[in-house]
């Protein structure tokens, strides 16, 4: 049974000026109840990997530097 | 890889499973009670942000305050909020000890609302105590218990959830099975007592947005201690007594009229009018929610724009910054101001809890399950309208407990043809890269289980339901999992399968109608207190088949008198209001 996948508009946006888990912080992903956020390989900054979010903000009020945005899913909205 | 070393074995005294709320407590009671004791918290997520509070709690809901309220009075309230159907030996053991536990966390650092005179500044919202405490500054619980973890040094498992209880040849508890949410290692703890706090089962009912994650309890709390207890053979009970809660449509969370309502806000229709007497949550209230909500005078509003811009400001400080601080953020980005509009109302999705409601595994008023060396505490345990404070006292005692008795005797081992197996389950879906994927299965399980089991319940809808429920089962062997993430997604889904099936089982086992809307059955529309004013246990049989067979009520230590009794029926505005 062949599978596809779907793109998907998510709700925490992470501002990569601001963000340094390329120097090893892993605050957001660490606090994060749903473990959706993730480490981009490439850019070494955290992303939404999964839209499976309650919108609880641990993620944005832990964020050391202030680069992380909990929006409402689009589909609450 | 895992699948082919034998799996790490690792060894404790006292495992408690879910770093919330109950299970902070539980871990900390155990260890200053015996510090010789090893004592292992598992979490699935992150103790630090993790279960219903993770990002603090606004107020206690069932605060007992000498002066204020006696633990008989509230013993008595809650008999007949909860109409009759309590342990009322469980629900004392509660009451008095909710004070001591509010002086305990006070002492660890979590504030609550006092008075000018520095007394606890409680509110009333029940229909008859006085029981609500606000805590203006409760978004920090989470670290001072993480805090305390630390200081009583509990050893933390983080990022593993457990699956299966372990049992010894005696048919005593002997530990546990988990999974690597990251890495998808198969753990197995061998442990002298197990306590249960995984919270309530939340993702359970499909949130009327359609957004599977959108939903009023936290959504790693999934059943997975339901589940658990069930597979164990210990006995559920109330599962037929659903919670569904009145919220802000869409966002979803609470709305809540524990905080606005002490400062004058209230429920009212689309004319603004108040159609319920009591906001306390109760069966009988929600039903006149959904009266109101199917009515020409629906949908229903939480009404604010009445109050001084003073009042509303302190309402928003407390709801912008604790529970669920987006809220907010919603209200901004629909143009939604409480000095203005009245906010629109809805009902949650169906969920086990015994936080508001009444359903959970069995436990007494010691935490014991009824399988020997496992306890329960918090909202996956039925002790009913526990709140945030029962999780807390329900810990405690169930860590006082498991201490004692993890001191004696230690458990057989457990069958190693059950461990084995029990990975071949658990990490099946990872070797099948076509199939169905996690998300998509959990789906049509929660859409069935609104289109099916969503009061009022209807006997038919309940079998058909039953019916598609098995014909999943037989879909799990082509769930398919692409990595660890989607491999806890995968064993989620059948642990929410299980709930929605015991959800389904329950509810045509008892065949009247109790609790307002949660158990609302359309062909048994009246109370039948000489038939079923009786627990409705679930358990699995000795054939491994579901079953329900009821439990008498423990003769009440509490008279309930004729006032109270009456209250919880009446609390539809009388119709002089706008008639």
């Amino acid at each position: 049974m062949p599978i596809t996948q779907s793109r998907l508009n998510v709700p925490v946006v992470v501002d990569n000026e601001k963000c340094i888990a390329d120097k090893g912080c892993r605050v957001c992903v660490d606090v994060c109840p749903l473990d959706v956020l993730w480490i981009n390989e490439v850019t070494g900054k955290a992303h939404m990997r999964y839209d499976e979010c309650w919108y609880c903000m641990p993620c944005e009020t832990d964020c050391p530097t202030g680069a992380v945005t909990v929006n409402i899913p689009y589909l609450l909205r | 890889m895992s699948n082919q070393s034998p799996p790490r074995v690792v060894e404790t005294d006292i495992l408690v499973i879910g770093g919330g709320t109950a299970g902070p407590m539980a871990a900390v009671t155990a260890k200053e009670r015996d510090p010789q004791l090893r004592v292992l918290l598992l979490e699935k997520a992150n103790v630090k942000r993790s279960g219903a509070i993770c990002m603090g709690m606004d107020g206690l809901n069932n605060a007992i305050i000498p002066g204020r309220a006696t633990p008989e009075a509230y013993v008595r309230e809650i008999t007949v909020a909860n109409d009759g159907i309590v342990n009322q030996k469980a629900l004392m053991a509660y009451a008095t000890r909710s004070y001591d536990m509010i002086r305990r966390l006070d002492s660890w650092g979590v504030h609550f609302q006092k008075d000018g005179s520095g007394a606890y500044d409680v509110r009333k919202v029940h229909h008859l105590g006085t029981y609500v405490l606000p805590m203006p500054e409760g978004h920090n619980v989470k670290k001072i218990l993480y805090r305390r973890l630390r200081r009583a040094r509990v050893e933390i498992e983080h990022r593993y959830q457990a699956t299966r209880l372990l049992r010894d040849g005696a048919g005593r508890i002997c530990g546990a099975i988990a999974l690597g949410t990251r890495t998808t290692e198969v753990l197995v703890i061998r442990a002298r007592a197990v306590i249960i706090a995984t919270g309530a089962a939340g993702r359970l009912g499909l949130p009327a947005s359609g957004y599977l994650f959108g939903t009023y309890e936290n959504p790693a709390n999934c059943g997975d201690g339901h589940a658990m207890a069930y597979h164990a053979g210990a006995e559920l009970t109330g599962l037929e007594c659903f919670q569904i809660n009145p919220l802000l449509k869409d966002y979803n969370g609470p709305a809540c009229a524990y905080v606005t309502g002490p400062l004058g806000g209230y429920t009212a229709n689309s004319q603004g009018d108040r159609f319920i007497e009591c906001d306390y949550w109760s069966g009988q209230m929600m039903l006149e929610f959904y009266r109101e909500l199917h009515s020409g005078r629906g949908p229903v509003f939480l009404k604010l724009n009445h109050l001084a811009g003073e009042t509303i400001g302190e309402i928003e400080r407390i709801l912008h910054t604790n529970e669920r601080p987006t809220r907010g953020r919603f209200h901004q980005g629909r143009g939604t101001d409480y000095r203005e509009q009245m906010v629109e109302m809805h009902i949650s999705e169906i969920g086990f809890c015994s936080g508001h409601s009444a359903s959970g595994i069995w436990t007494d008023e010691h935490a014991q399950t009824t399988v020997p060396g496992l306890y329960a505490a918090g909202d996956v345990a039925a002790v009913p309208h526990n709140y945030m404070l029962g999780a807390f006292v329900y810990g405690q005692i169930a860590g006082e407990h498991a201490a004692d008795y993890a001191s004696g005797t230690a458990p057989g081992p457990s069958d190693a043809d059950f461990v084995a197996a029990e990975r071949r389950r658990l990490t099946a879906p990872l070797a099948r890269a076509d199939g169905i994927p996690p998300g998509q299965m959990e789906y049509k399980i929660r859409r069935l289980v609104n289109d099916y089991l969503q009061p009022p319940k209807v006997t038919r809808k309940m079998e058909i339901g039953l019916q598609r429920f098995r014909q999943i089962r037989a879909d799990l062997d082509q769930l398919s999992a692409s990595d660890p993430h989607e491999l806890l997604r995968a064993t989620e889904t059948q642990h929410i399968l299980d709930c929605a099936e015991m959800a389904a089982q329950a509810s045509l086992f008892r065949t009247e109608s109790r609790w307002g809307l949660y158990h609302y059955r359309v062909e048994y529309p009246d109370r039948d207190d000489r038939r079923w004013l009786v627990h409705c246990q679930l358990a699995k049989s000795d054939k491994g088949e579901m079953t329900c067979f009821t439990r008498p009520l423990e003769p009440y230590v509490i008279d309930v008198n004729e006032e109270a009794r009456v209250a919880y029926q009446s609390l539809r505005v009388k119709q002089a209001v706008n008639a």
